[in-house]
């Protein structure tokens, strides 16, 4: 005798028909993770094998992977690589600052503000399409050379100059897409209890905005994070510009592999920071909704 | 429910009002006057200009021809301050009216606070007095996410009432809620009519409308096709557009 799912829920209640997790998907759950651990090795020992056992790997090894080299390069690369922390950490808070103020900025309403908009979208339009390394050229050897009174001529100075012009402008772009999910009765609402637009922006828009985009923005932060390595064209003795010296001295490459290690010991965390928050972040508003 | 201080009662005229977006015109000669202590509601379907003529009288919205006078004053000359004139008129409009980000004290005090100067305290009690009388003290430190929808607009009108406008100007303030919550929010609304309240009120709930309209005005495209008091719009409409619109809602047995 066949069985309808009502005939079942009534015989064993509503909560048996679907339990929250039977025993067969638990089962299924351990094999998968088997299957996937069992998978993984023969995957990664596959490759390793190829590539260790390949006749090139010894020539490789001795300019790529070189461990006599990499504890000799690494004491400078660091001392390098701290210059690039410093870098990146001044640059990333004059860009969130200066970015907000022309996302602002670009957001003001009323024929009174064309001529802030239309400057502030020259910038954003201009320095975006322009490649990032041109700037710090330009900026870098140019200012200096022109030996202005009371201007700096310190090439690193001019250095993130470049990098904050140029990362403001995308970070502003980010800030507007934050800016513009918010909805527009939140506006309404703050003009009409009596705040000035600039007031709506800073209390009722802009919190709202940010929170929008963090994700976004840690996403600038892993980018920065490595750009800030540009500066090496200027001579700016940072990690990059260190294991290229060092490189130049040896001809062997295992510096630049310092280097890289230094990068990703910073980048993959913020990476992984950055998934988990987003994913967090959903599942709130998804909570949220329901 | 008398914590609110009497209005004084305004006398809202709208002239010739005209306004198009793009090309496409959304009010067309629109002229309404609402004498001091009345309560207009607007009718009429989805796109007939209501919200726009209410954003308007808000200066929300910028009018292109026209004009719109508050107790004598031209206010959509182009000398008046419009965050002044905003602070003697509340708004509330169908959703998203509260900041999500700031608990229900906060959301109510920060106009008071950042327009008016007042500090925290002073305007901490006063917020508090009237979430008394509208029955929402408990909620004063919840964000707006914990609160019920109709607990929401309940609090977008106390937030409005803050800044003591002499003008409610309510755009379909239940048109989002679930259909048990919509008469705690009529109640609050019918609370301001007998404390003298001046409002234009729009809205799509035609008892509410009749029950407590001094005059109700029907709009069609962009105009005003209809006015009268609503025991003669609802039962002798004189437009066959009103009729057809009234019969529709009669047949969707919301009448």
């Amino acid at each position: 005798m066949t069985q309808s799912p009502i005939d079942e829920v009534e015989r064993r209640g509503p909560q048996t028909l679907w339990p929250r997790r039977p025993p067969r998907a638990r089962e299924e759950g351990a094999r998968g993770a088997l299957i996937a651990a069992v998978s993984t090795v023969i995957v990664f020992g596959l490759i390793l094998w190829v590539v260790l056992t390949s006749e090139a790997w010894p020539a490789v090894q001795r300019q790529f992977f070189n461990w006599f080299h990499f504890r000799e390069s690494f004491p400078d690369v660091l001392s390098g690589f701290w210059l690039d922390v410093r870098m990146f950490l001044v640059a990333e808070v004059l860009i969130l600052g200066i970015a907000l103020v022309v996302a602002m900025i670009r957001a003001l309403r009323g024929p009174a503000f064309l001529p802030l908009r239309v400057i502030v979208v020259a910038y954003i339009d201009l320095i975006r399409g322009v490649p990032i390394l041109l700037l710090i050229l330009l900026l870098g050897f140019g200012v200096p050379a022109l030996q202005l009174p009371g201007v700096p001529n310190s090439r690193l100075f001019w250095g993130i100059t470049a990098l904050v012009i140029s990362y403001a402008a995308y970070t502003a772009e980010v800030y507007r897409a934050g800016i513009e999910s918010v909805h527009e009765s939140q506006r309404m609402s703050a003009r009409s209890i009596g705040l000035t637009q600039g007031q709506s922006l800073r209390y009722v828009i802009v919190p709202q905005a940010v929170r929008n985009v963090i994700p976004a923005l840690l996403n600038g932060f892993i980018s920065l994070q490595k750009d800030v390595a540009l500066v090496f064209v200027l001579g700016v003795r940072e990690a990059l510009r260190e294991a290229d010296i060092y490189n130049a001295r040896t001809f062997n490459y295992t510096s630049y592999i310092a280097a890289a290690v230094l990068f990703l010991l910073v980048s993959v965390p913020v990476a992984r920071f950055t998934d988990w928050y987003t994913e967090r972040d959903r599942r709130r508003k998804q909570a949220m909704s329901t | 429910m008398t914590v609110h201080a009497q209005p004084n009662g305004v006398k809202l005229e709208i002239r010739g009002v005209h306004k198009a977006f793009d090309d496409t015109p959304v009010l067309v000669d629109v002229a309404l006057t609402v004498a001091p202590h009345d309560v207009v509601c607007l009718i009429g379907s989805s796109g007939s200009g209501k919200s726009t003529l209410l954003k308007c009288v808000n200066l929300l919205v910028p009018i292109d021809s026209g004009q719109i006078v508050l107790d004598g004053i031209d206010i959509t000359s182009p000398e008046v301050n419009p965050n002044q004139i905003r602070e003697s008129m509340g708004i509330v409009f169908q959703a998203f009216n509260l900041f999500p980000h700031m608990r229900v004290i906060d959301n109510i005090t920060l106009g008071p606070r950042k327009v008016h100067g007042i500090g925290r305290e002073q305007a901490e009690g006063k917020a508090m007095q009237l979430l008394e009388g509208f029955g929402l003290a408990d909620k004063a430190h919840e964000y707006p996410d914990r609160l019920s929808g109709g607990q929401q607009q309940r609090v977008a009108i106390v937030r409005a009432l803050a800044s003591e406008p002499e003008l409610m100007l309510l755009d379909e303030v239940t048109s989002a809620l679930d259909p048990e919550l919509v008469a705690e929010v009529l109640n609050v609304i019918r609370g301001l009519k007998q404390e003298g309240m001046t409002m234009v009120i729009a809205t799509h709930e035609m008892g509410f409308a009749r029950d407590v309209a001094d005059r109700v005005c029907f709009l069609d495209a962009g105009r005003i096709l209809e006015q009268a008091p609503p025991q003669q719009l609802f039962t002798d409409p004189q437009e066959p557009r009103t009729r057809q619109f009234l019969q529709r809602i009669v047949d969707a047995g919301r009448l």
